[in-house]
Protein backbone atom coordinates (compact mmCIF):
# COMPACT_ATOMS: atom_id res chain seq x y z
CA UNK A 1 0.00 0.00 0.00
CA UNK A 2 1.06 3.86 -0.69
CA UNK A 3 1.65 5.53 2.30
CA UNK A 4 3.70 9.00 3.48
CA UNK A 5 6.80 8.27 4.51
CA UNK A 6 8.89 10.77 6.78
CA UNK A 7 12.56 11.52 6.20
CA UNK A 8 13.61 14.24 8.28
CA UNK A 9 12.37 18.29 8.80
CA UNK A 10 10.92 19.08 5.83
CA UNK A 11 11.70 16.00 3.48
CA UNK A 12 8.94 13.71 3.23
CA UNK A 13 7.59 10.79 0.13
CA UNK A 14 5.07 7.96 -0.90
CA UNK A 15 6.15 4.74 -0.74
CA UNK A 16 5.02 1.58 -0.73
CA UNK A 17 4.64 -0.10 2.54
CA UNK A 18 3.34 -3.45 3.89
CA UNK A 19 -0.48 -3.75 4.56
CA UNK A 20 -1.12 -2.89 8.06
CA UNK A 21 -2.55 -5.91 10.34
CA UNK A 22 -4.67 -7.16 13.26
CA UNK A 23 -2.47 -6.55 16.19
CA UNK A 24 -4.87 -6.53 18.87
CA UNK A 25 -8.37 -8.24 19.13
CA UNK A 26 -10.07 -4.67 19.40
CA UNK A 27 -8.43 -3.74 16.17
CA UNK A 28 -10.08 -2.56 12.94
CA UNK A 29 -7.94 -1.89 9.21
CA UNK A 30 -9.32 0.67 7.62
CA UNK A 31 -9.35 1.72 3.77
CA UNK A 32 -8.82 5.54 4.40
CA UNK A 33 -10.71 7.61 1.70
CA UNK A 34 -9.31 10.66 2.99
CA UNK A 35 -6.73 12.11 5.23
CA UNK A 36 -6.25 16.10 6.26
CA UNK A 37 -2.97 17.83 6.99
CA UNK A 38 -3.20 19.26 10.61
CA UNK A 39 -1.37 22.29 11.17
CA UNK A 40 0.29 20.32 14.41
CA UNK A 41 1.18 18.23 11.47
CA UNK A 42 3.69 20.82 10.65
CA UNK A 43 5.66 20.67 13.86
CA UNK A 44 6.55 17.14 13.63
CA UNK A 45 7.42 18.01 9.80
CA UNK A 46 9.40 20.83 10.31
CA UNK A 47 11.11 18.37 13.33
CA UNK A 48 10.18 20.23 16.62
CA UNK A 49 8.31 17.09 18.04
CA UNK A 50 11.00 14.88 20.15
CA UNK A 51 10.86 11.19 18.71
CA UNK A 52 9.79 11.35 15.84
CA UNK A 53 11.70 8.53 13.80
CA UNK A 54 12.49 8.34 10.15
CA UNK A 55 10.18 6.48 8.22
CA UNK A 56 7.11 7.38 10.05
CA UNK A 57 3.72 7.82 8.48
CA UNK A 58 1.77 10.55 9.71
CA UNK A 59 -1.69 11.68 9.84
CA UNK A 60 -4.52 12.27 12.60
CA UNK A 61 -7.26 13.24 10.48
CA UNK A 62 -8.90 10.43 8.54
CA UNK A 63 -12.31 9.11 7.42
CA UNK A 64 -12.16 5.50 5.71
CA UNK A 65 -14.17 2.32 5.20
CA UNK A 66 -13.90 -0.83 7.16
CA UNK A 67 -11.95 -3.49 5.64
CA UNK A 68 -11.07 -6.07 8.46
CA UNK A 69 -11.81 -5.78 12.23
CA UNK A 70 -10.60 -8.12 14.84
CA UNK A 71 -12.24 -10.53 17.05
CA UNK A 72 -13.40 -8.55 20.38
CA UNK A 73 -15.04 -5.67 17.67
CA UNK A 74 -18.72 -5.74 17.92
CA UNK A 75 -20.10 -1.99 17.27
CA UNK A 76 -18.31 -1.91 13.72
CA UNK A 77 -18.81 -4.11 10.61
CA UNK A 78 -16.54 -4.47 7.20
CA UNK A 79 -18.10 -1.99 4.76
CA UNK A 80 -19.06 0.83 7.65
CA UNK A 81 -17.91 4.18 6.60
CA UNK A 82 -16.30 5.66 9.73
CA UNK A 83 -14.80 9.34 10.64
CA UNK A 84 -11.89 8.30 13.13
CA UNK A 85 -11.09 10.59 16.16
CA UNK A 86 -7.45 11.92 16.36
CA UNK A 87 -7.37 10.00 19.79
CA UNK A 88 -6.81 6.86 20.81
CA UNK A 89 -8.71 5.84 23.29
CA UNK A 90 -9.48 2.75 25.52
CA UNK A 91 -13.07 3.86 26.69
CA UNK A 92 -12.14 1.47 30.05
CA UNK A 93 -9.55 4.02 32.01
CA UNK A 94 -11.27 6.20 34.30
CA UNK A 95 -10.10 8.95 32.22
CA UNK A 96 -11.64 7.73 29.15
CA UNK A 97 -14.90 6.78 31.83
CA UNK A 98 -14.78 10.71 32.38
CA UNK A 99 -15.15 11.51 28.82
CA UNK A 100 -11.17 12.62 28.81
CA UNK A 101 -10.81 10.98 25.54
CA UNK A 102 -7.74 12.48 24.81
CA UNK A 103 -5.55 11.78 27.68
CA UNK A 104 -6.38 7.61 27.70
CA UNK A 105 -4.26 5.46 30.28
CA UNK A 106 -3.77 2.66 28.04
CA UNK A 107 -2.59 3.91 24.95
CA UNK A 108 0.59 5.58 24.89
CA UNK A 109 3.60 3.43 26.74
CA UNK A 110 6.06 6.06 25.43
CA UNK A 111 4.96 8.93 27.79
CA UNK A 112 2.10 10.04 30.48
CA UNK A 113 2.39 13.80 29.47
CA UNK A 114 0.19 12.64 26.66
CA UNK A 115 -2.55 10.19 25.21
CA UNK A 116 -2.48 8.46 22.03
CA UNK A 117 -2.77 9.66 18.71
CA UNK A 118 -2.74 8.24 15.12
CA UNK A 119 0.59 8.81 13.27
CA UNK A 120 2.23 11.86 15.90
CA UNK A 121 5.31 10.33 16.35
CA UNK A 122 6.34 8.02 19.60
CA UNK A 123 6.21 10.67 22.06
CA UNK A 124 2.15 9.87 21.20
CA UNK A 125 2.67 6.15 20.87
CA UNK A 126 4.19 5.22 17.62
CA UNK A 127 0.83 4.36 15.99
CA UNK A 128 1.17 4.83 12.01
CA UNK A 129 -1.14 7.47 11.03
CA UNK A 130 -3.63 8.05 8.17
CA UNK A 131 -1.73 9.67 5.58
CA UNK A 132 -1.55 6.16 3.57
CA UNK A 133 -4.37 3.93 1.22
CA UNK A 134 -4.76 1.73 5.05
CA UNK A 135 -4.27 2.26 8.90
CA UNK A 136 -4.70 0.23 11.96
CA UNK A 137 -7.13 1.63 14.45
CA UNK A 138 -7.14 0.30 18.05
CA UNK A 139 -9.74 0.31 20.36
CA UNK A 140 -12.38 0.16 17.27
CA UNK A 141 -15.53 -0.26 19.25
CA UNK A 142 -14.13 2.91 21.04
CA UNK A 143 -13.05 5.82 18.91
CA UNK A 144 -14.82 5.16 14.86
CA UNK A 145 -17.87 6.32 14.51
CA UNK A 146 -19.93 5.31 11.80
CA UNK A 147 -20.24 8.31 9.40
CA UNK A 148 -23.93 9.27 9.21
CA UNK A 149 -25.50 8.65 5.53
CA UNK A 150 -26.58 12.12 4.61
CA UNK A 151 -23.21 13.89 5.43
CA UNK A 152 -20.50 15.37 3.16
CA UNK A 153 -17.26 13.29 3.50
CA UNK A 154 -15.19 16.51 3.30
CA UNK A 155 -17.87 17.25 6.88
CA UNK A 156 -17.03 14.02 8.29
CA UNK A 157 -13.48 14.27 8.03
CA UNK A 158 -13.06 17.52 9.70
CA UNK A 159 -14.99 16.01 12.47
CA UNK A 160 -12.37 14.17 13.35
CA UNK A 161 -10.42 17.09 14.84
CA UNK A 162 -10.53 20.52 13.71
CA UNK A 163 -14.41 20.89 14.42
CA UNK A 164 -13.40 19.31 17.79
CA UNK A 165 -10.80 21.15 18.61
CA UNK A 166 -12.18 24.31 17.91
CA UNK A 167 -15.29 23.85 19.28
CA UNK A 168 -13.55 22.73 22.81
CA UNK A 169 -11.14 25.67 22.44
CA UNK A 170 -14.00 27.90 22.67
CA UNK A 171 -15.87 25.80 25.48
CA UNK A 172 -13.01 26.14 27.81
CA UNK A 173 -12.97 29.98 27.62
CA UNK A 174 -16.36 29.48 29.50
CA UNK A 175 -17.90 32.15 27.58
CA UNK A 176 -20.58 34.04 28.84
CA UNK A 177 -23.05 35.90 26.82
CA UNK A 178 -21.58 39.26 25.99
CA UNK A 179 -18.38 38.46 26.31
CA UNK A 180 -15.36 39.68 24.32
CA UNK A 181 -13.44 36.93 23.21
CA UNK A 182 -10.13 36.70 21.28
CA UNK A 183 -8.72 34.05 19.42
CA UNK A 184 -4.72 34.13 18.84
CA UNK A 185 -4.31 32.52 15.35
CA UNK A 186 -6.49 31.87 11.97
CA UNK A 187 -4.93 29.02 11.41
CA UNK A 188 -7.97 26.40 10.47
CA UNK A 189 -8.32 25.73 14.20
CA UNK A 190 -8.47 29.44 14.93
CA UNK A 191 -10.68 29.59 12.55
CA UNK A 192 -13.15 27.26 13.70
CA UNK A 193 -12.21 28.42 17.19
CA UNK A 194 -13.60 31.95 16.32
CA UNK A 195 -16.74 30.58 14.47
CA UNK A 196 -17.39 28.10 17.74
CA UNK A 197 -17.44 31.00 20.00
CA UNK A 198 -20.96 32.19 18.43
CA UNK A 199 -22.52 29.00 19.93
CA UNK A 200 -21.51 30.45 23.80
CA UNK A 201 -23.23 33.55 23.07
CA UNK A 202 -20.38 36.61 23.02
CA UNK A 203 -20.38 40.10 21.49
CA UNK A 204 -17.48 40.01 20.36
CA UNK A 205 -15.40 37.57 18.89
CA UNK A 206 -11.02 39.04 17.40
CA UNK A 207 -8.84 36.78 15.83
CA UNK A 208 -5.33 38.11 15.50
CA UNK A 209 -2.59 36.78 13.25
CA UNK A 210 -0.15 38.06 10.77
CA UNK A 211 -1.16 36.35 7.63
CA UNK A 212 -3.41 38.48 5.58
CA UNK A 213 -5.13 36.10 3.57
CA UNK A 214 -5.66 33.97 6.98
CA UNK A 215 -7.45 37.15 8.45
CA UNK A 216 -9.87 37.84 5.33
CA UNK A 217 -10.88 34.25 5.28
CA UNK A 218 -11.54 34.07 8.90
CA UNK A 219 -13.58 37.48 8.98
CA UNK A 220 -15.58 35.95 6.26
CA UNK A 221 -16.31 32.53 7.50
CA UNK A 222 -16.49 33.26 11.34
CA UNK A 223 -17.85 36.41 11.37
CA UNK A 224 -15.37 38.00 13.41
CA UNK A 225 -12.87 40.97 13.84
CA UNK A 226 -9.54 40.39 12.37
CA UNK A 227 -6.35 42.31 12.55
CA UNK A 228 -3.00 41.63 11.56
CA UNK A 229 -0.29 42.24 14.57
CA UNK A 230 2.24 42.98 12.13
CA UNK A 231 0.42 46.27 11.79
CA UNK A 232 0.29 47.25 15.66
CA UNK A 233 3.10 48.30 17.23
CA UNK A 234 2.12 46.34 20.86
CA UNK A 235 -0.48 43.50 20.28
CA UNK A 236 -1.31 43.76 23.78
CA UNK A 237 -1.73 47.09 24.00
CA UNK A 238 -4.04 47.07 21.47
CA UNK A 239 -6.37 44.61 22.72
CA UNK A 240 -6.30 46.20 26.03
CA UNK A 241 -7.60 49.99 24.24
CA UNK A 242 -10.38 47.71 21.68
CA UNK A 243 -11.63 46.38 25.36
CA UNK A 244 -12.25 49.58 26.97
CA UNK A 245 -8.76 49.10 28.80
CA UNK A 246 -10.35 46.41 30.80
CA UNK A 247 -8.63 43.11 28.94
CA UNK A 248 -10.59 40.54 26.84
CA UNK A 249 -13.02 38.10 29.03
CA UNK A 250 -11.49 35.30 27.25
CA UNK A 251 -8.18 34.74 25.61
CA UNK A 252 -7.53 31.34 23.14
CA UNK A 253 -4.31 30.40 22.35
CA UNK A 254 -4.67 28.42 19.31
CA UNK A 255 -0.78 28.88 17.95
CA UNK A 256 1.05 26.81 19.64
CA UNK A 257 4.65 26.33 19.51
CA UNK A 258 5.14 27.84 15.95
CA UNK A 259 4.30 31.65 17.23
CA UNK A 260 5.92 34.69 15.49
CA UNK A 261 5.84 37.86 16.95
CA UNK A 262 8.61 38.32 19.64
CA UNK A 263 11.92 38.08 18.96
CA UNK A 264 13.48 36.30 22.03
CA UNK A 265 10.61 34.07 22.19
CA UNK A 266 11.44 32.96 18.51
CA UNK A 267 15.01 32.78 19.05
CA UNK A 268 15.18 30.75 21.85
CA UNK A 269 11.85 28.08 21.54
CA UNK A 270 12.20 27.62 17.17
CA UNK A 271 15.95 28.70 16.24
CA UNK A 272 17.76 27.68 19.50
CA UNK A 273 14.99 24.82 21.22
CA UNK A 274 16.08 25.91 24.21
CA UNK A 275 12.30 25.82 24.85
CA UNK A 276 9.36 24.14 23.79
CA UNK A 277 8.93 26.15 20.68
CA UNK A 278 7.63 29.76 21.03
CA UNK A 279 5.12 30.84 23.88
CA UNK A 280 4.41 33.82 22.16
CA UNK A 281 0.82 33.53 21.98
CA UNK A 282 0.20 32.47 25.25
CA UNK A 283 2.35 35.30 26.13
CA UNK A 284 -0.36 37.48 24.49
CA UNK A 285 -2.74 35.77 25.36
CA UNK A 286 -1.93 35.62 29.61
CA UNK A 287 -1.14 39.34 29.08
CA UNK A 288 -4.27 40.48 26.75
CA UNK A 289 -7.31 38.77 29.29
CA UNK A 290 -8.71 40.27 32.47
CA UNK A 291 -8.04 40.03 35.46
CA UNK A 292 -9.94 36.67 36.74
CA UNK A 293 -10.47 35.83 33.48
CA UNK A 294 -10.16 32.97 31.69
CA UNK A 295 -6.99 31.44 28.80
CA UNK A 296 -8.09 28.29 26.94
CA UNK A 297 -5.20 26.74 25.37
CA UNK A 298 -5.52 24.26 22.13
CA UNK A 299 -2.12 25.41 20.38
CA UNK A 300 0.03 22.28 20.52
CA UNK A 301 3.44 22.91 22.46
CA UNK A 302 6.46 20.03 23.19
CA UNK A 303 6.85 18.27 26.27
CA UNK A 304 9.46 20.04 28.35
CA UNK A 305 8.56 23.67 29.41
CA UNK A 306 7.91 26.93 28.03
CA UNK A 307 8.59 30.76 29.09
CA UNK A 308 5.34 32.22 29.93
CA UNK A 309 4.59 34.90 32.27
CA UNK A 310 3.15 32.44 35.03
CA UNK A 311 3.53 35.78 38.16
CA UNK A 312 1.00 37.07 35.86
CA UNK A 313 -1.39 34.20 36.12
CA UNK A 314 -1.44 34.09 39.63
CA UNK A 315 -1.41 38.25 40.49
CA UNK A 316 -4.02 38.60 38.07
CA UNK A 317 -5.89 35.29 38.81
CA UNK A 318 -6.70 33.63 35.65
CA UNK A 319 -7.81 30.42 34.71
CA UNK A 320 -5.58 28.34 32.44
CA UNK A 321 -7.96 25.40 30.60
CA UNK A 322 -6.35 23.20 28.05
CA UNK A 323 -6.82 19.57 26.53
CA UNK A 324 -6.43 17.99 24.23
CA UNK A 325 -9.87 17.92 22.55
CA UNK A 326 -11.97 14.73 23.42
CA UNK A 327 -13.59 14.23 19.75
CA UNK A 328 -15.67 11.19 21.17
CA UNK A 329 -17.53 13.50 24.03
CA UNK A 330 -18.14 16.06 21.06
CA UNK A 331 -19.31 14.39 18.10
CA UNK A 332 -22.99 13.86 18.83
CA UNK A 333 -23.17 17.64 19.47
CA UNK A 334 -21.36 18.39 16.32
CA UNK A 335 -22.71 16.10 14.24
CA UNK A 336 -25.86 17.80 14.97
CA UNK A 337 -24.37 21.27 14.34
CA UNK A 338 -22.83 20.18 10.71
CA UNK A 339 -26.47 18.02 10.13
CA UNK A 340 -28.58 21.24 11.09
CA UNK A 341 -26.40 23.36 8.59
CA UNK A 342 -25.46 25.51 11.70
CA UNK A 343 -21.42 24.75 11.06
CA UNK A 344 -19.93 24.31 7.32
CA UNK A 345 -16.83 22.52 8.33
CA UNK A 346 -15.96 21.73 4.31
CA UNK A 347 -15.95 25.74 4.30
CA UNK A 348 -11.96 25.78 5.53
CA UNK A 349 -10.84 23.20 2.93
CA UNK A 350 -9.48 24.91 -0.20
CA UNK A 351 -7.09 22.37 -1.36
CA UNK A 352 -7.29 18.61 -2.30
CA UNK A 353 -4.37 16.40 -3.69
CA UNK A 354 -3.76 13.08 -4.14
CA UNK A 355 -1.78 11.13 -1.56
CA UNK A 356 1.03 10.50 -4.17
CA UNK A 357 1.50 14.19 -4.19
CA UNK A 358 1.94 14.57 -0.20
CA UNK A 359 5.41 16.25 -0.23
CA UNK A 360 3.93 19.27 -2.09
CA UNK A 361 0.77 19.26 -0.10
CA UNK A 362 3.00 19.78 2.83
CA UNK A 363 5.18 22.60 1.41
CA UNK A 364 2.27 24.36 -0.15
CA UNK A 365 0.73 23.99 3.78
CA UNK A 366 3.78 24.78 5.37
CA UNK A 367 4.84 27.82 3.30
CA UNK A 368 1.25 29.07 3.16
CA UNK A 369 1.31 29.03 -0.83
CA UNK A 370 -1.72 29.52 -3.01
CA UNK A 371 -3.89 30.96 -0.13
CA UNK A 372 -3.83 27.45 2.02
CA UNK A 373 -6.09 27.40 4.69
CA UNK A 374 -7.08 23.36 4.57
CA UNK A 375 -5.43 20.54 2.26
CA UNK A 376 -7.22 17.28 2.46
CA UNK A 377 -5.17 13.76 0.53
CA UNK A 378 -7.07 11.58 -1.11
CA UNK A 379 -5.47 8.31 -2.09
CA UNK A 380 -6.35 6.58 -5.36
CA UNK A 381 -7.87 3.50 -3.29
CA UNK A 382 -10.68 5.82 -1.64
CA UNK A 383 -13.60 4.33 -3.83
CA UNK B 1 3.33 2.09 52.24
CA UNK B 2 -0.43 3.71 52.78
CA UNK B 3 -0.93 3.67 56.74
CA UNK B 4 -4.48 1.85 56.84
CA UNK B 5 -5.00 2.18 60.19
CA UNK B 6 -4.91 6.06 59.91
CA UNK B 7 -8.72 7.23 59.24
CA UNK B 8 -8.83 10.90 58.03
CA UNK B 9 -12.43 11.00 58.20
CA UNK B 10 -11.35 11.69 61.59
CA UNK B 11 -10.04 14.32 61.15
CA UNK B 12 -11.82 17.87 62.36
CA UNK B 13 -13.78 19.69 59.69
CA UNK B 14 -13.13 17.04 56.74
CA UNK B 15 -14.76 17.14 54.09
CA UNK B 16 -17.07 19.89 55.40
CA UNK B 17 -16.40 22.50 52.95
CA UNK B 18 -16.51 20.70 49.94
CA UNK B 19 -18.36 22.09 47.18
CA UNK B 20 -19.49 19.14 44.72
CA UNK B 21 -19.69 22.39 41.87
CA UNK B 22 -16.50 23.42 42.52
CA UNK B 23 -15.20 21.59 39.24
CA UNK B 24 -13.01 23.47 37.04
CA UNK B 25 -12.42 20.92 34.56
CA UNK B 26 -16.18 20.83 33.98
CA UNK B 27 -17.76 20.41 30.86
CA UNK B 28 -14.89 18.70 29.72
CA UNK B 29 -15.01 16.01 32.36
CA UNK B 30 -17.62 13.88 34.15
CA UNK B 31 -16.40 13.70 37.54
CA UNK B 32 -17.47 10.00 38.70
CA UNK B 33 -14.76 10.15 41.77
CA UNK B 34 -13.00 6.98 39.88
CA UNK B 35 -9.49 8.91 40.07
CA UNK B 36 -9.22 8.06 43.43
CA UNK B 37 -9.27 3.86 42.46
CA UNK B 38 -6.18 4.66 40.64
CA UNK B 39 -5.61 1.98 38.06
CA UNK B 40 -7.75 -0.44 39.29
CA UNK B 41 -9.75 -0.68 36.78
CA UNK B 42 -10.68 -3.26 33.73
CA UNK B 43 -8.52 -3.26 30.60
CA UNK B 44 -8.39 -4.54 27.50
CA UNK B 45 -6.22 -7.79 26.27
CA UNK B 46 -2.25 -6.55 25.85
CA UNK B 47 -1.33 -6.58 22.94
CA UNK B 48 1.85 -9.08 22.27
CA UNK B 49 4.96 -7.12 22.84
CA UNK B 50 7.02 -9.17 20.02
CA UNK B 51 9.08 -5.72 19.09
CA UNK B 52 11.09 -3.50 21.24
CA UNK B 53 9.00 -0.45 22.69
CA UNK B 54 10.71 2.15 24.85
CA UNK B 55 8.69 2.80 27.90
CA UNK B 56 8.35 6.14 30.03
CA UNK B 57 9.85 5.27 33.15
CA UNK B 58 6.56 7.12 34.76
CA UNK B 59 4.38 4.34 33.40
CA UNK B 60 6.43 0.95 33.59
CA UNK B 61 3.75 -1.60 32.64
CA UNK B 62 3.01 -1.28 28.84
CA UNK B 63 -0.27 0.04 28.09
CA UNK B 64 -2.61 -2.45 26.46
CA UNK B 65 -2.58 -1.27 22.70
CA UNK B 66 0.80 0.79 21.49
CA UNK B 67 1.78 1.74 17.98
CA UNK B 68 4.63 -0.80 15.79
CA UNK B 69 5.50 1.50 13.52
CA UNK B 70 9.72 1.93 13.45
CA UNK B 71 11.72 0.58 16.56
CA UNK B 72 14.66 1.66 17.42
CA UNK B 73 18.00 0.71 15.56
CA UNK B 74 21.41 2.21 15.10
CA UNK B 75 22.91 4.75 16.61
CA UNK B 76 20.03 6.60 17.31
CA UNK B 77 17.85 3.79 18.76
CA UNK B 78 21.31 3.74 21.71
CA UNK B 79 20.42 7.47 21.89
CA UNK B 80 16.83 6.47 22.63
CA UNK B 81 17.04 3.94 24.80
CA UNK B 82 19.50 6.16 26.95
CA UNK B 83 16.66 8.67 26.89
CA UNK B 84 14.50 6.82 27.93
CA UNK B 85 16.52 5.67 31.30
CA UNK B 86 15.26 9.30 32.36
CA UNK B 87 11.92 10.48 33.29
CA UNK B 88 9.80 12.93 31.49
CA UNK B 89 10.58 15.76 33.34
CA UNK B 90 14.32 15.80 32.64
CA UNK B 91 16.19 17.50 29.81
CA UNK B 92 18.59 14.31 29.81
CA UNK B 93 15.19 12.86 28.05
CA UNK B 94 13.93 15.18 25.43
CA UNK B 95 17.21 16.55 24.52
CA UNK B 96 18.77 13.14 23.49
CA UNK B 97 15.43 12.09 21.21
CA UNK B 98 16.02 15.61 19.32
CA UNK B 99 19.44 14.38 18.62
CA UNK B 100 18.55 10.96 17.78
CA UNK B 101 15.90 12.47 15.48
CA UNK B 102 18.48 14.20 13.80
CA UNK B 103 20.77 11.26 13.34
CA UNK B 104 18.03 9.39 12.46
CA UNK B 105 17.57 11.36 9.55
CA UNK B 106 21.39 10.58 8.44
CA UNK B 107 20.88 6.98 9.17
CA UNK B 108 17.95 7.53 6.96
CA UNK B 109 19.79 8.79 3.95
CA UNK B 110 22.62 6.33 4.74
CA UNK B 111 20.16 3.28 4.40
CA UNK B 112 18.57 4.68 1.07
CA UNK B 113 22.15 4.55 -0.75
CA UNK B 114 22.30 1.31 0.82
CA UNK B 115 19.49 0.11 -0.50
CA UNK B 116 20.71 1.84 -4.30
CA UNK B 117 18.09 4.36 -3.78
CA UNK B 118 19.36 8.21 -4.46
CA UNK B 119 16.34 10.31 -2.18
CA UNK B 120 15.48 12.76 -4.63
CA UNK B 121 15.70 15.73 -2.07
CA UNK B 122 14.15 18.73 -4.13
CA UNK B 123 10.80 16.68 -4.52
CA UNK B 124 10.99 15.43 -0.96
CA UNK B 125 11.20 19.29 0.14
CA UNK B 126 8.28 19.97 -2.16
CA UNK B 127 10.39 22.51 -4.02
CA UNK B 128 8.46 21.97 -6.88
CA UNK B 129 5.11 23.85 -5.43
CA UNK B 130 7.33 26.39 -3.85
CA UNK B 131 8.87 27.35 -7.31
CA UNK B 132 4.92 27.49 -9.18
CA UNK B 133 4.01 30.04 -6.23
CA UNK B 134 6.92 31.74 -5.18
CA UNK B 135 9.85 31.75 -8.06
CA UNK B 136 11.18 35.06 -6.49
CA UNK B 137 11.68 33.72 -3.39
CA UNK B 138 12.93 30.06 -4.53
CA UNK B 139 15.42 31.73 -6.94
CA UNK B 140 17.09 33.54 -4.43
CA UNK B 141 17.37 30.74 -1.71
CA UNK B 142 19.00 28.47 -4.54
CA UNK B 143 21.24 31.94 -5.22
CA UNK B 144 21.85 32.37 -1.77
CA UNK B 145 22.66 28.32 -1.57
CA UNK B 146 24.88 28.48 -5.00
CA UNK B 147 27.53 31.69 -3.54
CA UNK B 148 27.98 30.02 0.04
CA UNK B 149 28.39 26.86 -1.87
CA UNK B 150 30.69 28.48 -4.57
CA UNK B 151 32.42 30.54 -1.48
CA UNK B 152 33.19 27.23 0.30
CA UNK B 153 34.46 25.25 -2.53
CA UNK B 154 36.78 28.18 -4.14
CA UNK B 155 38.01 28.57 0.11
CA UNK B 156 39.07 25.05 0.33
CA UNK B 157 40.35 24.91 -2.94
CA UNK B 158 42.78 27.86 -1.93
CA UNK B 159 43.61 25.95 1.36
CA UNK B 160 44.58 22.88 0.07
CA UNK B 161 46.93 24.61 -2.17
CA UNK B 162 48.55 26.73 0.62
CA UNK B 163 49.33 23.53 2.38
CA UNK B 164 50.37 22.04 -0.95
CA UNK B 165 53.15 25.22 -1.54
CA UNK B 166 54.37 24.55 2.50
CA UNK B 167 54.78 20.97 1.89
CA UNK B 168 57.25 22.11 -0.74
CA UNK B 169 59.14 24.63 1.41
Amino acid sequence: MLAMNYRGPYRIRTEQRPMPEILHPEDAIIRVTRSCICGSDLHLYHGMVPDTRVGSTFGHEFTGIVEEVGPLVQKLKVGDQVLVPFNVACGRCNFCKQGLYGNCHESNPMATAVGGIFGYSHTAGGYAGGQAEYVRVPYADVGPTVIPADMDPDDAVLLTDVVPTGYQAAEMGGIKQGDTVVIFGAGPIGIMAARCAWFFGPSRVIIIDHIDYRLEFAKNYAHCEAYNFKDMEDPVVFLKKTTDWYGADVCIDCVGCEAEGNTLQTFSGRIMLMQSGAGTALQWAINSVKKGGIVSIVGVYGPPFNLIPIGNVVNKGITIRANQASVKRLLPKLIDHVQSGRLNPKGLITHRVPLEEVADAYRLFSSKLDNCIKTVLIPSTKS
Amino acid sequence: MKDTKFNYKNIPGWGMDADPENEPTYPMKTWTGDDHNRINYERADQQPIDLEILLSTERPAPTRVFGNTVPPSGLSGVIRRYAFSHSEDRYRHWIPLILADRINMVEGVVKDISEGYLPNIAAERGWRVEWKYKPKKMALKVGIVAVAGLYLFLKLKSTKKKRWYHQLI
